[in-house]
């Protein structure tokens, strides 16, 4: 070995730089394996703060797709309904610059939540197969009901009702951000919110 | 003993500041020290991976290239053990913390040109230090880098919002600041 090593300096030498990087190369090759990550994880925390509503204002089909493609480079001013906070919270996470909303996807409006008019749905299901998070409750021939925790207020539903029986109310929310006024008691109004042709009772 | 190595932490950290003083591993100093937050997520990244190499280089020195006289090889050696040590705490805190895998971006492979990681690992060998000397000299090595990197970057967070004169601002008046830091901490010399 000594002798080796006086005889063939620049032998011992390379065999020694070869020999150490193989051992750190099995080494790092062991660690990819290891510490393999799945995707990228960076999609799950965007995709977080995303609203869920599915409503696909940005142009993708979901909540899911946008947060892939914001990973890949996409603006993320592209959602109204995760709006300004939802903005704020993505430019937190990925450490870019604040921009405003995009108004070509939609404008920000508060946080909404579909009501079907009961008496006036023929009940056709076509709400049902447009509702991205299976909020609607029916059958066909029966009366469809929204379930108002389930609905994200995509909007989705109204487009294809054939009775315009479906109105967008704003959602009873809590918090700073969200509170307004009080909307004034229609029936002290006398206005009727629900559309019908029935004869009303107090005019009869 | 204890009193050695506490006097090795204390020279490293404060009177042979690798930073401030030695002037070492500026390129960080200055590039990583615009958020509080992310001088801190460089100061724990370089901390582990200072420690990690100062003790790694000091192994291979005295295992491999001094029993077979290729003392020579040093250099390259190191950089060879550093690019290992820091691509392997890529890929760890790749999987266990995404988010600081993404604040840190491309400043974690930035720390493979770390001239301090590289320095420590030299001075090691220059200084003669056993395993554990090494050890501790890192680690002080890395605390000394934290403890300016997120002292600057507290006070470059206060100048970006300070009344500067337009020809000062940015760049120029963080040199300012780090060469009058250098001076405060010239003050260090002669604690041990």
């Amino acid at each position: 070995m000594a002798e080796f090593i006086t005889q063939y300096p620049l032998l011992t030498a390379l065999l020694a730089l070869v020999s150490l990087g193989a051992v750190f190369g099995a080494i790092l090759g062991f660690a990819s394996e290891r510490f393999k990550t799945e995707g990228n994880p960076i999609v799950e925390q965007i995709n977080e703060i995303l609203p869920q509503t599915q409503c696909g204002q940005c142009g993708h089909p979901g909540c899911r797709p946008y947060a892939e493609a914001i990973a890949n480079g996409e603006a993320i001013n592209k959602c109204p309904p995760g709006g300004e906070a939802g903005i704020q919270a993505l430019a937190d996470l990925l450490d870019v610059e604040v921009i405003p909303l995009d108004e070509e996807h939609g404008e920000q409006s508060v946080k909404k939540v579909a009501f079907i008019r009961e008496a006036e749905c023929i009940g056709c299901t076509k709400c049902l197969v447009a509702c991205p998070v299976d909020a609607i409750l029916g059958a066909a021939k029966q009366m469809h009901t929204i379930i108002a925790s389930e609905c994200t207020g995509c909007d989705l539903c109204v487009e294809p009702c054939p009775v315009d029986c479906i109105d967008m109310i704003p959602a009873q929310q809590e918090g700073l951000q969200t509170w307004h006024w009080q909307l004034p008691d229609p029936v002290s109004l006398e206005v009727d919110i629900i559309a019908t042709d029935a004869p009303r009772e107090e005019a009869a | 003993m204890l009193a050695d190595y506490s006097i090795l932490l204390i020279s490293a950290i404060l009177v042979n500041n690798f930073v401030l003083v030695q002037f070492l591993g500026l390129c960080p100093f200055m590039g990583v020290s615009n958020k509080l937050e992310t001088a801190m997520g460089m100061s724990m990244a370089t901390t582990f991976v200072l420690t990690l190499a100062s003790a790694c280089s000091n192994l291979t020195y005295h295992l491999l290239l001094q029993p077979l006289g290729l003392e020579y090889l040093k250099t390259i050696s190191f950089i060879l053990v550093i690019a290992v040590v820091v691509q392997f705490t890529e890929m760890v805190v790749r999987k266990s913390s995404p988010l600081l895998y993404r604040v840190l971006g491309v400043y974690l492979p930035l720390i493979t040109t770390n001239c301090a990681v590289l320095g420590v690992a030299l001075l090691n060998i220059n200084k003669d230090h056993n395993f554990l000397q090494s050890l501790f000299y890192g680690f002080g090595a890395a605390l000394g880098f934290s403890l300016v990197l997120v002292l600057f970057a507290a006070m470059r967070e206060r100048l970006a919002i300070a009344d500067i004169p337009v020809p000062f601002k940015g760049a120029a008046i963080g040199m300012v600041t780090a060469g009058l830091m250098s001076l405060a901490f010239m003050g260090f010399a002669g604690l041990v």
